[in-house]
């Protein structure tokens, strides 16, 4: 057993949306800068330099790399060995935000109730996932997702016989039907299998992958070479402007499904991909 | 091509901007978004005066961070034009001639900018904090009430845009995808992989 104290919680939260919002991950840099490299349009060329020296400000002079600062979704993994003292850790996680949003100077951009509209002022509260895992550690996984490419998602219940190329159709129609409006270069998170929630949340946590990395089954990570080529042969380029680099990453996660499914979900991110992560 | 453009807007002024062109902005501009817009729209309906001077205007989609210290708005990049869709053509039949977003807008609203001689520019989208280097002070002039949504009166200084819809109603979404795409084709007949040139 292992105690874990929610003020520590709070602080870790606070700290991380901050970094979050100001210091592009080191490995979406990465994929921007390989992604110049080997871009050869001159337009594309253009804006990918602007999207990394924009990353640079944001690191140097540590202010917001996107005005759209995000709804906060958080993944916790919860050894189950550890009691958390102090409070209740999802009041200890909403606190965080609303404490990082405002000595952050980050927007607040959650309202409180999708029909009435109006603002919570807070940014809280949080989108959390709880997960019960073996041990004694607190894992916290925090994305701030900005709404541009949030709303250009999608899910489809295939049916089974649809097959792997319905799977593969449907990506592609979906980065399609986003066209310019995600702000590309985009971070595809697909999702395959489990049901109606499940698969919807396996693309969110296919987003939260690092993007040098490939999912660990050789069948899928050969997918997602594939994807990525195929939709970077689209040519929507960045901003939607025309040229090769639609696309970082396609990020694939699956799940046993019912013998009578096949679901699938596309869930966008754009390049101002941002989560931290911290272990407790 | 390049251009330096300063508000407000005229036709004549707008005229020989064409798709992919950029453009560097001076003067005087609006941010809304769609909260705005709606209350915007809602004055026109009810037939009462608009809070701000919407002839010639340019009106930026942006909904900007708080400002640090020595900031005159923080990070400020553009939002997703198309929720604007439903009230932009009331404003560009009184006068609205630029607008500056990302992501594609409606048929009707190119209808309304080929009639009025008007122009959509794109800034790029999550180049926030670059972009906020190019204004030089703000301003909220209605609406405080909506926080980043209010409206503002901000100055920018050579506010770095691109054509995405022209005053012909040219489309840089269609054009430079269909560019790059057949480029790529005739490369890849000739048994090139590189692109440049
Ligand atoms: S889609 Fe991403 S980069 Fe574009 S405005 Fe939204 S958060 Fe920023």
């Amino acid at each position: 057993m292992r105690i874990i104290d929610a003020n520590n919680i709070t602080e870790e939260i606070k700290r991380m949306v901050i970094e979050a919002n100001y210091f592009l991950p080191e490995d979406v840099m990465k994929a921007l800068e390989n992604a110049r490299k080997n871009d050869d349009w001159k337009l594309s060329q253009d804006i990918l330099d602007k999207i990394i020296e924009n990353a640079r400000i944001a690191d140097t002079e540590q202010v917001p790399m996107c005005q759209d600062t995000g709804m906060v979704v958080v993944f916790l993994k919860i050894g189950q060995e550890v009691i958390i003292k102090n409070g209740y850790i999802g009041d200890a996680i909403n606190e965080g935000i609303r404490r990082g949003y405002e000595e952050g100077y980050l927007r607040k951009s959650v309202v409180g109730d999708p029909i009435k509209r109006l603002n919570t002022n807070d940014n809280t509260p949080a989108v959390i996932n709880y997960e019960i895992v073996p041990g004694d550690k607190l894992n916290i996984m925090v994305a701030v997702k900005g709404f541009g490419s949030e709303n250009m998602s999608r899910l489809k219940m295939l049916k089974p016989s649809d097959g792997l190329e319905g799977v593969k159709d449907f990506i592609l129609e979906t980065v399609e039907l986003a066209g310019s409006n995600p702000c590309p270069p985009i971070v595809v998170g697909v999702g395959i299998g489990g049901t109606f929630e499940k698969v919807t949340l396996l693309s969110k946590k296919a987003l939260l992958r690092d993007l040098d990395s490939y999912n660990e089954d050789p069948f899928y990570a050969d997918l997602e070479r594939e994807m990525l080529e195929r939709v970077n042969n689209l040519g929507i380029g960045p901003q939607g402007f025309g040229g090769r680099t639609t696309a970082l990453k396609v990020n694939i996660e699956y799940f046993p499904t019912h013998i009578a499914g096949l679901p699938v979900a596309v869930n966008i991110n754009c390049h101002a991909t941002r989560h931290k992560e911290v272990t407790l | 091509m390049d251009y330096k453009l300063t508000t407000p807007f005229t036709r004549e002024s707008l005229k020989n901007l064409m798709q992919g062109d950029n453009v560097y902005i001076t003067g005087f501009m609006y941010t809304a978004r769609d909260a705005a817009h709606k209350r915007l729209v809602d004055l026109i309906d009810n037939g009462k005066e608009l809070p701000i001077d919407i002839k010639g205007a340019c009106i930026y989609y942006v909904g900007p961070t708080p400002a640090k210290d020595g900031q005159a708005l923080g990070s400020a990049g553009p939002t997703t034009s198309y929720r604007m869709d439903a009230y932009s053509p009331k404003l560009l039949d009184l006068g609205l001639m630029g607008m500056i977003g990302k992501g594609m807008i409606g048929e009707e609203v190119i209808e309304k900018i080929v009639e009025h001689g008007a122009v959509y520019f794109g800034a790029i989208g999550g180049a926030a904090a670059l972009i906020s280097k190019s204004i030089k002070s703000a301003e909220i002039i209605a609406y405080e009430d909506l926080g980043a949504e209010a409206i503002r009166k901000i100055y920018v200084e050579n506010f770095p845009v691109t054509v995405i819809i022209d005053s012909r109603g040219d489309n840089l979404y269609k054009r430079g995808r269909e560019e790059y795409l057949k480029r790529k084709m005739q490369r890849k007949e000739e048994g090139k992989s590189n692109m440049e040139d």
